[in-house]
Parts: C-alpha cells; structure tokens; sequence
C-alpha cells in the first residue's frame, strides 16, 4: 500500500473510457486518506469477463465538502468519502 | 464514455409497462435454466435469500454495540466478523464497516454509481436509496436532503457522506436514543430503524410503554 | 469532462426525492436472483452487470426502472458473451 492514513492524495482527471468506480465529481479533487483497505479484484478489467487479478490497493478518501462543491450548502467541516483505487491517486503537492 | 456497439436490436424497454417486462424476465429465465446456464434450484435459492433479508439483522447489531462496549469496538473494527459472531449472515461482500454516529458526527451512505448497500444486513435497498435525485443529492446536498427525510441536524454537527464507490459496504450506527438506558437489548433494537442504519433518520424515541 | 449516464453524485434532476416504496414484484426477484445464481455459476459477475448497465443510451438508462436496467444488461452481457444469440430472447418471448 503506496498511501498511509492522513497523506493528501490528488484524484487523476482522466476520462477513462471503460467501466471504472471513481466518481465524476471526485476527479481532480484533492482528498485525505482516510483508511487503507488493502487490495480488492480490479472492476476494471472483472467488468470484461477476466478475474480482476492482480488485486489493487483500495482506500477511503476523505474530502472536504466545500473543496468539492462551489456551492455547497452546510458546514465548513462536513466531509464525503469514497472508496478509491490506488492507481488513481496521486501524492497531491 | 464507452459506447456499446449495438449491431443487434433489443425489443424496446416499454416505458411503465411493467407486465411486458415481467414476461421477458420470465422468458429469459426459462432460457437460461433451459440451456443449462443455471439451475432452477440455485435461482429458486436466490429468491428465498433476498426475500429472507430484512433490517432486523443491522439493528440486532446495533443493539448488541449501544450495550457492549467491547461489541461495538469490534463492530467498529471489523463489521463482517462481528456479524458473524451473532450469527447472522453478512452477505457476499467482503468488508462491511460500521461507522458511529456520536453527537458531533453524522454519517449517511449513498452509492452515487448504482445501488451497492449492505442488504444481507438492511433487506432490499428503498426505491428512493436507488434513485437519481438521491444519488445527486446525497453528496452535493446531503443537508437539503436530509430536510427531505425530516431530518435537521443540530447546528454543530459535522456531517460525513459514504459512496460506496468499491466493495466495502457501509453500516450506521446510529446514535442510542435518550431516554433508553433501561431498555434490553431486544427493546434496543426494536428502536433501529432501515433509515437509521442508512443515515437518514434518527433511531424512534422510546416512549414509556416500549422502556417497559 | 463529460459524465457516463451512471455516474450521478452532483447531477441534478431537478426533482425532490420520492420516498414511496414498493414491494420487489416477482420478476424483480427472479431478475436479482438470475444474476445472483450466473455468478454463482462464474458466467457473468457484477462488474460485468454494471457495465452492461452503464452501456445504456442515457434517455433509456434514465427511463428505465431498476431491474429493468438489470435485464437489459443482462440480454447485452450474455449476448456479447455468446450465451443468448442475438434476437432470441425476443423470439422466445414473442412465441
């Protein structure tokens, strides 16, 4: 596992043509890890009929609500979490 | 975005007309089990599981942690296993977290991509918990949303939303109402409602006849 | 950066959450249970069953009830997988 709980992680912005599990309105948003899941079958490649192996390391990504929302309506400290694969995070600077 | 390459015609999906889609589900059933891709007994099973799923196992874990201190650490560590200590089924998914609600954090899940939700534990997801308008609002607005269900947190509560983007599905345990100190187990988790566990509802309010 | 039709978290409908429920009706059930048992088998899994539903033309995907998306995955899974030969589920229906 690449990521240790508390790094801040950049979601990768990329289209991604093909099945994948990062949500549209986390991409190139910058995130905390939040917990390390440990590595799961790949939905990636699973979503055309192979294993999903290797597995890849999943983790819980933290993000502010009002990073990820310009007009987000509620409170300075309220959060939204997803379960991210580590290959679309980066160390964000 | 993928584009499906369609060189085949699919009968089209008829908007509200449900018995024609009944009829192709039935048919396609009877397709497959005539083929030898399934067996009867196995959707014939399938059925009696998801029909055997209700919210009454979650809130048994729930009771179990508002009483045990040292259950709700291992429901916080590792809801899968805990599931199973009690002997209920957890379902196919290979981790299930629990998170806790306290008087300063409030958490609600939603899975924005489709529907993923912990129904060996919970029963079959609300129609509403499927929804689009839920799966927009739920992280962009999960405060607007929230109001829809009646609910208004206290103003210093930190709300913290779940999309089950992966395979970890997610568990609330919501907050032990005041006024249930007394209360058994079994009273306990009469108080846990589906929403609850989901995250858009508090847990009833006992009254006095259910103390008792 | 366009958003496949599945992918919903911030995108409004504009319409209020409709908390009415209703009962799984029995090709609902049966629909669930055909892709809980083909993946029991190891013919089809749910990634698979969510691509397939994500293949679907966005006024379809949107129209669509729940299990009505499962199915048309299903058909479109299982066709590509050469399981279902193109057609043959509408012929079986119709006769």
């Amino acid at each position: 596992m690449r990521f240790g709980v508390g790094e801040r992680v950049l979601i990768a912005a990329r289209a991604h043509e093909g099945h994948h599990r990062t949500p549209g309105y986390l991409k190139g948003k910058v995130g905390t890890i939040e917990h390390a899941h440990g590595a799961f079958t790949n939905p990636e490649t699973r979503a055309y009929g192979t294993d999903g192996l290797p597995e890849q390391p999943l983790y819980l990504v933290g993000f502010l609500q009002r990073e990820v929302w310009p007009e987000y309506r509620g409170r300075a400290d309220d959060r939204i979490y997803a379960d991210l694969f580590e290959h679309w995070l980066a160390t964000a600077r | 975005m993928s584009e499906h390459d369609h060189d085949h015609p699919h009968a089209p999906i008829a908007d509200g007309d449900e018995p024609a889609t009944a009829a192709r589900a039935r048919a396609l059933a009877e397709l497959l089990i005539f083929k030898g891709v399934v067996r009867r007994e196995d959707v014939r099973q399938m059925i009696d599981w998801l029909v055997s799923r209700t919210a009454a196992d979650g809130a048994r874990l729930v009771a179990r942690a508002w009483v045990d201190p040292e259950f709700k650490q291992r429901l916080l560590a590792d809801a899968r296993a805990a599931a199973l200590e009690l002997g209920l089924d957890p379902g196919p998914s290979p981790v299930v977290m629990a998170v806790e609600n306290t008087q300063a954090v409030h958490h609600m899940v939603v899975c924005t991509l489709c529907s993923c939700y912990p129904r060996a534990l919970l029963g079959p997801p609300p129609d509403w918990y499927k929804s689009l308008p839920y799966r927009s609002r739920a992280v962009s607005d999960p405060r607007g949303a929230l109001t829809e269900f009646g609910v208004e947190l206290d103003g210093d509560v930190e709300l913290r939303v779940l999309d089950s983007t992966a395979d970890i599905r997610y568990l609330v345990i919501p907050l032990r109402p005041p006024g249930s100190e007394e209360m058994t187990e079994q009273l306990l988790a009469a108080l846990v409602t589906r929403d609850a566990m989901i995250g858009v509802a508090q847990p009833v309010a006992p009254t006095p006849a259910s103390v008792q | 950066m366009e958003r496949a039709v599945h992918d919903r978290g911030g995108w409004s409908t504009g319409s209020a959450i409709d908390r009415t429920e209703h009962e799984l009706a029995d090709w609902e059930l049966l629909t669930d249970a055909l892709v809980g048992a083909l993946g029991r088998e190891g013919v089809m899994n749910v990634d698979e069953l969510r691509r397939g539903i994500e293949s679907m033309p966005r006024d379809a995907y949107e129209r669509a009830s729940y299990y009505e998306r499962w199915l048309y995955s299903l058909e479109t899974i299982l066709t590509e997988k050469g399981i279902l030969a193109p057609g043959e589920l509408d012929q079986r229906v119709a006769g």
